[in-house]
């Protein structure tokens, strides 16, 4: 298992956004997490980045790394845990002051301190597996939406993550850019990344996923495989969820 | 139009006076590039250093560290500028530190600076949108180097137009330090004065050449503005 979640709980304030997760994650696997807005799966993707500070639960990784949200987190742990994974995230947040390159370049050389030729190299070949090669030194500006998404996520894979996670990677998109990037991500699942992704393109959940999550009020409401989950839920919450989504 | 009227004539009409305005030219121009353009760039850069320090303190989640500098500018914005330059040059004497002129006023016009141009910047750091610093943050940066790369530079832009506001107001308040005894532009202009009893024309010659200096400068701010806005469409 390459990582297993348990009793995992977030509230701000008084607010409760999680409330007891367990949730595993093998290695080579795509997770989906789908669910009405509020229902806490974007909290669930950043307290994996690090992003949150879970207030309850405990991480397991397979190689060792244990992270207890009830006790102290040393800064080292933090960090570990953040490295673990790259985020691409709903509005993208490029960096606007570099170019694509300089965006994927950017963690690997001034974080990472790698060699700068060897990671040039690494990013162009990066933007050329997204399609944008002949792109990569214009500006986020000077690029569409869908091109945006798949610099976030070239920048994302260059820091060579064990697990990628995907914020609504195409809720910020106009229609017709959404397949260039749903396509990008289906490739590198078939490359065998372990990803988790929450998303409302059931269709495309459905084609990539090995499980899925339907989260509603802070909790998982039901998991398992997508053809279950998605075509014939056994919970009634679920079942509603999916008919207004289906049917609007 | 009485006003422009009258001082037309006085420069015009009587050559005598045209003479005083060409005579009074060298040492004020001289006053401006020996003090009035130093005092203004050393102050400014100083200043800028400062101001990001307190910027960066004021930002920070340790109360400790935002305390003195919130301190520091309420202390600055709630004073006069001409009550700091006269505590600098003639308060500290008496507690046995004894300043020159010119570097009194460096240590003022920085600190007045420093003060005014860190709510500047603080308020452009703020501008950034979260996703910045958690972009940064995800391709495994820490808070200063997010902070080094990712938010400095965008702020940067944001606040290059309320900067160089600051530093036109600077330039101009640079004629305070007469006060203190820097024999700068104004300075000079006032010792003309005083001899040649040419009051109006020699005070609007000064103004003159304190506009000349103000619109060179903001030429080179709409320059800079381009450069940095290279990034964004606009």
């Amino acid at each position: 298992m390459f990582l297993s979640i348990k009793g995992l709980a977030k509230a701000f304030g008084e607010l409760e956004v999680l409330k007891d997760i367990d949730v595993s994650l093998e290695k080579g696997k795509v997770l989906s997490i789908i669910g009405p807005s509020g229902s806490g799966k974007t909290t669930l993707l950043r307290c994996l980045n690090a992003l949150e500070q879970p207030s309850r639960g405990v991480f397991s990784f397979e190689d060792g790394l244990v992270l207890d949200f009830e006790k102290k987190i040393s800064k080292q742990d933090w960090l570990r845990l953040r490295r673990k994974s790259g985020m691409v995230f709903q509005s993208y947040n490029l960096f606007p002051h570099k170019t694509a390159l300089e965006n994927v370049t950017e963690g690997p050389i001034i974080v990472q301190k790698r060699d700068k030729t060897e990671v040039q190299e690494m990013a162009e070949r990066l933007l050329d597996k997204v399609g944008l090669k002949d792109k990569m030194h214009l500006y986020p500006h000077q690029l569409s939406g869908g091109q945006q998404q798949r610099v976030g996520i070239a920048r994302a894979l260059a820091i060579e993550p064990e697990l990628m996670l995907f914020d609504e990677p195409t809720s910020a998109l106009d229609p017709e850019l959404i397949g260039e990037v749903l396509g990008v991500i289906k490739d590198l699942a078939n490359e065998g990344w372990t990803m988790v992704i929450v998303t409302h393109e059931l269709h495309f959940a459905e084609q990539v996923s090995d499980e899925v999550v339907f989260m509603d009020g802070g909790y998982i409401v039901e998991k398992g495989v997508p053809e279950k989950v998605l075509k014939s839920p056994q919970e009634k919450r679920t079942q509603q969820f999916l008919q207004r989504i289906l049917n609007p | 139009m009485y006003l422009l009227n009258n001082l037309l004539m006085t420069i015009t009409a009587d050559m005598g006076g045209w003479e005083l305005f060409k005579n009074s030219l060298l040492p004020m121009i001289t006053g401006g590039i020996k003090y009035t353009i130093p005092l203004t760039l050393i102050a400014f850069t100083a200043g800028l250093i400062l101001a990001l320090l307190t910027a960066v303190m004021r930002l920070s989640g340790s109360r400790l560290v935002r305390a003195p500098a919130i301190a520091y500018v309420s202390a600055i914005r709630g004073t006069p500028m001409l009550v700091q330059l006269f505590i600098v040059f003639y308060g500290l004497p008496s507690l046995n530190v004894t300043i020159d002129p010119f570097p009194s006023a460096i240590i003022a016009f920085s600190l007045n600076v420093g003060a005014y141009a860190s709510e500047i910047i603080r308020a452009s750091i703020l501008s950034i949108p979260k996703g910045q610093w958690e972009a940064g943050y995800t391709v495994g940066m820490t808070h200063n180097t997010a902070l080094r790369r990712i938010i400095l530079p965008q702020a940067a832009r944001v606040s290059i137009p309320p900067l160089s506001n600051t530093f036109i107001s600077l330039v101009k308040d640079t004629s305070l330090a007469s006060l203190i005894l820097v024999t700068e532009l104004f300075r000079r202009a006032q010792e003309i004065a005083a001899r040649t009893y040419d009051f109006m024309l020699i005070y609007v010659e000064a103004a003159i050449l304190y506009w000349v200096i103000c619109f060179l400068l903001s030429l080179a701010q709409e320059a800079i503005e381009r450069r940095l806005a290279r990034y964004t469409a606009r």
